[in-house]
């Protein structure tokens, strides 16, 4: 039924006046705070300590958290709060991938801070607005949307109408139709907003929405891991609409524009002259990855049993090049012309609430494809089309979504479940129809899709509690640490990214340490000593991103021509060379390569307390599931044996000839697993942590954040 | 659809193109805001670099800034443009220009002051489809 009152502006029920003020060197050195149960709303400055310490971005997001909460507060406390940082480099938009938004709050899967990195205009509109940071806090009553109007220096939250669709897709349109003055002024506003399965699902996700004005059509990036949409409806928030004109060049008000135009020039004729010789992004996105990691045997297939599939080219680049809508500005913020967020014009859905109608939708992502595609035994490409459009609009992370169904999938095959449990869905490998009909569940809130979408860590202790699994098997085949979900990567031939994942603050996924391309693809660290030193020093360069207000991609995923003749071809010196530059050419502040890292260091050393502070973040939470290690079952061992076989006798000593099955993967796992402590202990002390991977009070003193509530926490555990 | 065509074999260094364009462009003097550029080559000869108007810079901007005029000109709306610059990286033949003074990017916008300067016929205006 379409919304009666969607037309006019909804009715406000507080209004608030902010006083405008420009960016200086990349920042406006202050903050907007939303409390929706007291309907304070305040501006707060940021102290220079803070900006010093923490940076922006997540950095900014973290310290606002800790600062919000206890030890006790859980994801759905009122006091939790929702955090949208940007940071001093967000919003310039003569580099490629500096439109990102850092969303940081309790995650509802980890019960731990989590951070998740997200496109679209908002961050850069919302920061122009004259703020580095948006906090959200409290629980609103009823359904509200809160409008920040930039033009006019105001905030307002609105009723939402009752009758308003809260799926993402109807929802961004009708709200930049809403909020914008004309069709020009659309692509002034945008959208953050989660649709009804984050209201039922504990990994909801945040829209962010962007006007594309040659489709004339809004498109979405997600914020997708770890459930802020979850915490967002929990809030009772309909939206988050910001709206801002007159974006130029030079709003961050940058210390040297020259420079920073002289790089992103350099870096657009980069784009232009290699990207089709390597990863091709502009046409094929990051779909291009289901083609390399099959190849390379590290495409998860059935639920991270197998690492390639003779079907699986069906999910790669040549598929979507056809089905993408190409040839138009890619890009989810000015200037990215690495262009990869494609999208899929007049495509017909056929289940669920929008069946027979033709949508204007965001095509699938890598992590889509393998998650929610072969990791769940299913190769057709429109099929995955359609499960991202309705994950994307019901706000559902395709990541968790796709872990969990491979989960379960196994599950059921293996009779772990059956049809009894499930409520009728035959949830075998291979079976679309069974997928999309758990999703539908997830949306309106009933049936095994609520069950579902609890996660696999709750999913396990359930299975054995209630219905009597075997524990020891589930905690190795059920993908998840500290409560999230495993992203889409076979890392049983990768120590480094077993480590990567293990150690990773926020749970199990690539972002802090997408080791497994220059590990495995690239072979650029085949010694044991390379691998400790990269988990060293990738999740502090990469850290570096989310605190500054970049995307990664344009790091390395475009790369100068002579790269590979460099020292250290995995860091792409050049490109580091440009962020360097970049930070001093917008804050006007030295900078340099070990300041870079300095900086992380501290917003990930304050991230790992942080974690110790809500009870996990010793060593035994960074212990990944076997599966991600090596193979669990006989099936998985005999698939690869020679491979398996040719380790034990040439690596573990041990003579696999005349030894069952059994015995072999027990050897295997023996081996595998002492090499992976092995790991931890070296990264543990190259990272300045004990053994037991707590911060020492020196490190914390070196960093400059001995702060005695952080000391308090560390303490205890020294 | 008129652009400056050229005939790198008659130009001398002389840079009275370079003259003529920074003055209609910016009125100025400064010899780096200009949209044609000539350069010595180290073989004593002339490379001269002027928007030829093909247009592929229209598809590559973001905003929608960019636009070909009724007389075929491919113009920049400084209203709309946001500075991106991708313009300028995706040119095939590098002629979209920026100048630290200069708000945004600029280009030849195929008037013919520069033609009209040169005194050889090194550059002309030609007419295209």
């Amino acid at each position: 039924m379409a919304c009666t009152n969607c037309k006019t502006r909804p009715v406000k029920l507080h209004e608030f006046s902010f006083e405008p003020r420009k960016l200086h060197r990349g920042y406006a050195d202050r903050s907007l705070y939303v409390n929706l149960s007291t309907n304070e709303i305040k501006v707060k400055p940021i102290p220079e300590e803070m900006k010093k310490k923490f940076i922006g971005g997540r950095g900014y997001g973290m310290k606002y958290l800790w600062d919000a909460v206890t030890p006790d507060t859980k994801w759905n406390s009122p006091e939790n709060e929702l955090i949208i940082a940007q940071g001093p480099i967000g919003g310039i938009t003569q580099y490629p991938g500096a439109g990102k938004s850092y969303v940081v709050t309790i995650s509802p899967l980890t019960g731990l801070p989590v951070d998740s990195n997200v496109g679209g205009y908002f961050g850069p509109l919302f920061k122009f607005c004259g703020f580095d940071a948006l906090e959200i806090q409290g629980k609103a009553e009823k359904d509200v949307i809160i409008f920040i109007d930039g033009d006019n220096h105001k905030v307002t939250i609105e009723e939402a109408p009752a009758d308003m669709d809260t799926n993402s897709h109807i929802l961004a349109e009708t709200l930049t139709e809403m909020y914008a003055d004309s069709e020009e002024d659309k692509r002034n506003v945008s959208v953050v907003s989660a649709g009804v399965a984050a209201e039922h699902t504990r990994f909801g996700i945040l829209n962010f929405s962007y006007y594309d004005v040659r489709r004339k059509k809004c498109k979405l990036k997600q914020a997708g891991r770890g459930g802020t949409g979850t915490v967002l409806r929990d809030k009772k928030v309909k939206a988050i609409v910001v709206k801002k004109s007159g974006i130029k060049g030079d709003l961050n008000d940058p210390h040297d524009l020259d420079t920073i135009i002289k790089l992103g020039i350099k870096l657009h004729k980069e784009i232009h002259d290699n990207d089709e010789l390597q990863c091709n992004m502009r046409v094929h996105g990051t779909t291009q990855l289901v083609d390399a990691m099959n190849a390379h045997d590290l495409l998860p297939v059935n639920n991270f049993q197998y690492g390639e599939h003779p079907e699986a080219p069906r999910l790669g680049k040549e598929s979507f090049e056809k089905l993408f809508d190409l040839g138009k500005p890619d890009g989810c913020w000015y200037g990215c012309t690495l262009a990869c967020a494609h999208a899929l014009a007049n495509f017909e859905i056929k289940t669920g609430p929008y069946k027979g109608q033709k949508v204007f939708t965001d095509g699938p992502e890598y992590e889509t494809l393998a998650g929610c595609g072969s990791n769940c035994g299913i190769f057709d490409p429109i099929a995955l089309v359609e499960t991202n459009f309705y994950c994307d609009t019901y706000a559902i992370d395709t990541i968790s979504f796709g872990t969990t169904c491979a989960f379960l999938m196994e599950c059921y095959e293996r009779g772990i479940i059956n049809k009894e449990i499930t409520g009728g869905l035959e949830l075998r490998f291979g079976n679309w129809e069974a997928q999309m009909e758990l999703l539908h569940q997830m949306a309106r809130g009933e049936g095994f899709g609520v069950v579902a979408g609890q996660g696999i860590h709750r999913l396990k202790k359930l299975f054995v509690e209630k219905y009597g699994a075997d524990k020891d098997f589930l905690e190795d085949i059920g993908m998840e640490m500290k409560g999230l979900e495993f992203s889409e990567y076979i890392s049983k031939e990768s120590l480094a990214q077993q480590a990567g994942y293990g150690t990773a603050n926020k749970g199990p996924q690539h972002d802090e340490n997408w080791l497994i391309f220059m590990d495995m693809i690239r072979n650029q660290m085949p010694t044991f000593e390379d691998k400790a030193e990269a988990l060293h020093y990738f999740p502090l360069f990469r850290t570096w991103f989310s605190i500054v207000g970049l995307c990664k991609l344009p790091w390395n995923d475009i790369m100068p021509a002579d790269n590979h003749l460099t020292d250290e071809p995995a860091k792409v010196p050049e490109h580091v060379d440009n962020y360097v530059a970049l930070f001093t050419a917008v804050t006007g502040q030295p900078f340099s390569k070990e300041e870079m890292l300095r900086q992380s260091e501290r917003v990930y050393n304050f991230q790992k307390v942080f974690n110790l502070r809500m009870g996990k973040g010793t060593r035994e939470y960074d212990n990944p599931p076997y599966r991600a290690v090596g193979p669990v079952t006989v099936e998985e061992y005999e698939s690869r044996r020679e491979r398996y076989d040719k380790q034990l006798r040439e690596k573990a000593g041990v003579d696999p000839e005349g030894m069952t099955v059994e015995e072999k993967i027990q050897a295997l796992r023996k081996y595998r697993e002492e090499q992976y402590q092995g790991l931890l202990d070296v990264v543990y002390q190259r990272r300045g942590w004990t053994p037991n991977a707590i911060p020492t009070i020196e490190k914390l003193e070196e960093l400059g954040i001995a702060y005695p509530e952080i000391v308090e926490v560390v303490k205890r555990f020294l | 659809m008129k652009y400056v065509a050229a005939k790198p074999e008659l130009c001398t260094g002389c840079q009275a193109c370079m003259e003529a364009c920074a003055k209609v462009l910016f009125k100025a003097t400064d010899l780096e805001k200009t949209a044609i550029k000539v350069a010595e080559k180290a073989d004593g000869t002339y490379d001269i670099n002027v928007c030829n108007q093909c247009g592929e810079c229209i598809d590559i901007c973001p905003v929608e800034a960019i636009h070909r005029n009724k007389a075929g000109t491919v113009m920049i709306d400084k209203d709309l443009c946001v500075h991106c610059y991708a313009c300028a990286g995706f040119c095939p033949i590098l002629a979209m220009r920026y100048h630290k003074d200069v708000v945004g990017p600029f280009k030849c916008i195929a008037c013919g002051a520069c033609t009209r300067a040169c005194p050889t016929g090194a550059i002309f205006m030609q007419e295209a489809e």
